[in-house]
């Protein structure tokens, strides 16, 4: 089984319905659930993601991306990781190609991520394959912690709805905060926009690390912040492509290594 | 403009293929392996290793290359304001948001401290 990967401090991130009362009270309806949903995604995490999605309309804005195209990026890809290596790469003119590439590769984790959670969100023999698609397209970082902490206290009929109210409302709020500060970040002082361009790599530097599960994540990680700037040196271009590919294979022969001779 | 097409829908192509396919595809494949795939298989362990660290080069360039108004702030200041933020998420027992917000006053108050822009 897998289990909720970061913050092994804290529990109870929100407090949410507790869903025992409803057990003793009947069955609740699916919009019921759904909007239980909209209303645990009212939370600190979410508030996070948005200022960090605040912080791309800034970088995005910097390099260039249209409002259509910055909130074409937030809505359809919809993973801040992904979406900042799209926009280095439309920015630097890159193909399409190395461009898809890239961010494939970025984009792996989401497997697992999503392996992970539908086992938690599907009711055997009455789910859909259908519901289950358009339900992965929420899976990204804060979603899927939260998901992946709480769903189980609820019951099994439950989670599908609740998961995409939670999802849609937070993809929907976060995208028009997006909206809003691409259209307001010109006016911002120097000082408030270098604020929210750090708000990115911070936010990141800890989730990434909060989501770590083995330590073959952690030593990946530390891999890529060393060789990141150092292919971007000496292969512009191409030098995520090989952070990744350098860093990871790196990791995983150094930690598979390391487990067979302990 | 941007990207090699200077047509208007060039860049909304790059977004559709190189952005929503390439993203979107993994969470599809995800729903249909589910239940088929060990998701800690060894091909799984190396798929997280590379995609974390392809992640991790896009942090570091972020703070050591930045685009826009963090360019302002010395190299110095940003790296401090990141690790400060990232010592300040362990102490706290991994709580992201006291990460973000010490890195943040590390940020600003460096900034005002050394009087730029």
């Amino acid at each position: 089984m897998p289990t909720p990967p970061s913050a092994p401090g804290s529990p109870e991130p929100d407090p949410a319905d507790p869903p025992a009362s409803d057990v003793t009270r009947g069955p609740v309806s699916s919009r019921v659930w759904a909007l239980r949903g909209v209303r645990a995604a009212v939370s600190i995490p979410a508030l996070i993601l948005t200022a960090a999605f605040v912080g791309y309309a800034g970088l995005a804005r910097e390099s260039g991306l249209t409002l259509g195209e910055t909130l074409a990026m937030a809505g359809l890809v919809w993973a801040l990781p992904s979406i900042v290596v799209l926009t280095g790469a439309i920015s630097a003119g890159m193909g399409l190609l190395p461009a898809a590439v890239a961010v494939a590769l970025a984009s792996v984790r989401l497997m697992p991520m999503t392996m992970a959670l539908m086992p938690i969100i599907r009711v055997e023999g009455k789910t859909r394959k259908w519901q289950l698609l358009i339900a992965s397209h929420f899976v990204a970082v804060t979603a899927w912690v939260f998901a992946m902490r709480n769903l189980e206290d609820y019951p099994r009929e439950a989670r599908l709805p609740f998961f995409l109210g939670f999802g849609g409302s937070l993809t929907g709020f976060v995208f028009c905060m997006t909206g809003v500060a691409y259209l307001l970040v010109e006016r911002m002082p120097v000082l408030l926009a270098g604020a929210l361009f750090m708000l990115t790599p911070v936010y990141f530097v800890c989730s990434l690390w909060g989501a770590a599960r083995a330590a073959a994540d952690k030593v990946a990680m530390i891999a890529g912040l060393a060789l990141g700037p150092l292919f971007h040196l000496l292969l512009p271009g191409l030098d995520l492509l090989w952070t990744g590919l350098v860093g990871g294979t790196l990791a995983y022969g150094a930690t598979r290594a390391w487990r067979r001779f302990s | 403009m941007t990207g090699i097409g200077d047509t208007w829908w060039w860049p909304y192509v790059m977004i559709l293929v190189a952005g929503w396919l390439a993203t979107d595809i993994w969470r599809w494949l995800g729903v249909f392996a589910s239940g088929r795939m060990r998701e800690d298989s060894e091909v799984m362990v190396f798929v997280r290793c590379v995609a974390t660290a392809l992640v991790a080069g896009v942090i570091a360039k972020l703070i050591l290359f930045p685009t826009g108004a963090l360019d302002n702030a010395p190299i110095a200041l940003r790296i401090g304001a990141a690790a400060c933020g990232f010592a300040a998420f362990f102490a706290s027992r991994q709580k992201v948001v006291v990460g973000v917000a010490v890195g943040e006053v590390v940020l600003v108050g460096g900034w005002l401290l050394l009087g730029i822009g």
